[in-house]
């Protein structure tokens, strides 16, 4: 009789232990596709040749552009210029379209945070893959996993948090106030 | 936390404003709330509960009135938000020497607006809310404050950032130059903005006929007034009080 009792005490913590190590934190996540696949390693290194800052560009005033805008892809890509299907489905669906994909973007930090590109690469000569990883060499995009509490990605919260910021900051002995990186 | 600067580029960013100039028009007021954000007044709204980061006061003497624009002094010593504040929602960057103010870790207590002697901080009654279309104006490099928050003049803080940015981006290093909402709107010309770690324009500052406010408390203020009546220095001197006890809003 004991031994049953502590048999279901037993069992039912390792149900709930593992139910709330494997179970909810992937129910709090919720995958949002991207409105089209898209291979970086086609269009960087030796197959394309292209840098990230082709695309990925510095405004004049130094703000830094993002995720490029259509008519960046449609510089190229008005008709298809390779054979996949992938490629011709996006020139059909959006570049002759004209309708502007609404990529989700993996780092979307929320309103009050101010990540100045300019001033990490151009200035702290940090490289894109320091943050970044290998992401300019990825074949396909990433699952987009959005936090259905925040609302923001995993990839947010897996490493581009305050926390991230500031131990990089106090690591190299910069300067970490509020309004450093609040507005 | 202690927090240091990069050597040899840090800032000092000051105001000088001539008393002599301000003719009170509240261009730097309708300026400021434009550049940062701040919500128009809801029709209840009391000087008590409205939203000014700056202040013009109009000063009577014994000649004609002078009017005196009063927002946050970016009190450099001792500074009195900095300490009362529980939550280290505030701080004195050593980059810039700008008070800090950050609405997410302020709780909404209040100690810091009755320890600011300058009465320049001003507390979040109601969740911003802007007439229709007017939110496609806001500024974006500005985020909004939420309900229940205390907030105050960062000197254009937005403004600095996008100088940063576009000085790292142009390769130059040390601190940037740039012009708060104020200065730029205001129409006399009364207020400058400088770095008094610039050493004319500390000076400037620093010359005959320029004081700061409540200067015995040793706050050591950033912005400093300049006016060649002597009627007026006298007056102003017990401006602050009055606006402490309600004599004036």
């Amino acid at each position: 009789m004991k031994i049953a009792r502590f048999l279901s005490y037993f069992s039912g913590l390792a149900i709930s232990l593992a139910a709330g190590w494997t179970v909810l934190p992937q129910a709090l996540y919720k995958e949002v596709p991207q409105p089209a696949s898209f291979s970086h390693a086609a269009h960087t290194g030796e197959k394309g040749g292209m840098q990230c800052t082709d695309c990925h560009a510095f405004r004049t005033d130094g703000s830094f552009a993002g995720v490029p805008k259509l008519e960046t892809c449609a510089g190229c890509h008005a008709e298809p210029v390779g054979e996949t299907a992938s490629e011709k489905r996006f020139v059909e669906e959006f570049v002759k379209k004209e309708r502007e994909p609404q990529w989700q973007i993996y780092s979307r930090q929320p309103d009050n945070a101010w990540f100045p590109h300019s001033v990490h690469v151009t200035r702290g000569k940090l490289a894109c893959e320091g943050c970044h990883g290998s992401h300019g060499k990825s074949a396909a995009l990433p699952a987009y996993r959005v936090n259905r509490i925040t609302g923001y990605s995993q990839t947010v919260m897996a490493g581009m948090r305050m926390d991230d910021c500031v131990a990089c900051h106090r690591q190299r002995g910069l300067s970490h106030s509020c309004l450093d990186c609040h507005k | 936390m202690t927090r240091r600067a990069t050597p040899g580029k840090a800032a000092r960013y000051g105001m000088i404003i001539d008393l002599d100039r301000c003719n009170g028009c509240g261009a730097c007021m309708i300026a400021c709330a434009v550049e940062n954000n701040v919500p128009p007044p809801d029709a209840k709204a009391t000087p008590r509960t409205g939203l000014n980061w700056v202040r013009v006061f109009r000063v009577e003497t014994a000649t004609r009135p002078a009017f005196v624009p009063v927002m946050c002094m970016q009190c450099g010593d001792e500074t009195p938000c900095v300490s009362v504040c529980p939550q280290n929602a505030v701080d004195v960057d050593p980059s810039t020497g700008v008070v800090g103010q950050i609405p997410e870790r302020c709780l909404g207590c209040r100690y810091c607006m009755a320890a600011c002697p300058y009465q320049a901080r001003v507390f979040n009654w109601r969740d911003p809310q802007w007439p229709a279309g007017m939110e496609q104006a806001l500024n974006p490099n500005v985020s909004a404050r939420q309900r229940g928050t205390v907030e105050k003049c960062n000197f254009c803080h937005g403004r600095w950032h996008a100088a940063v940015e576009a000085a790292a981006n142009e390769g130059k290093t040390g601190s940037v130059s740039y012009t708060p909402a104020c200065v730029e709107a205001c129409p006399a010309q009364a207020i400058e903005f400088g770095d008094l770690n610039d050493a004319a324009f500390a000076a400037k500052a620093r010359a005959a006929g320029a004081f700061r406010l409540l200067e015995p408390l040793g706050t050591g203020p950033k912005v400093y007034y300049r006016t060649g009546r002597a009627e007026v220095r006298g007056a102003v001197s017990g401006l602050i009080e009055e606006a402490k006890n309600g004599q004036r809003s």
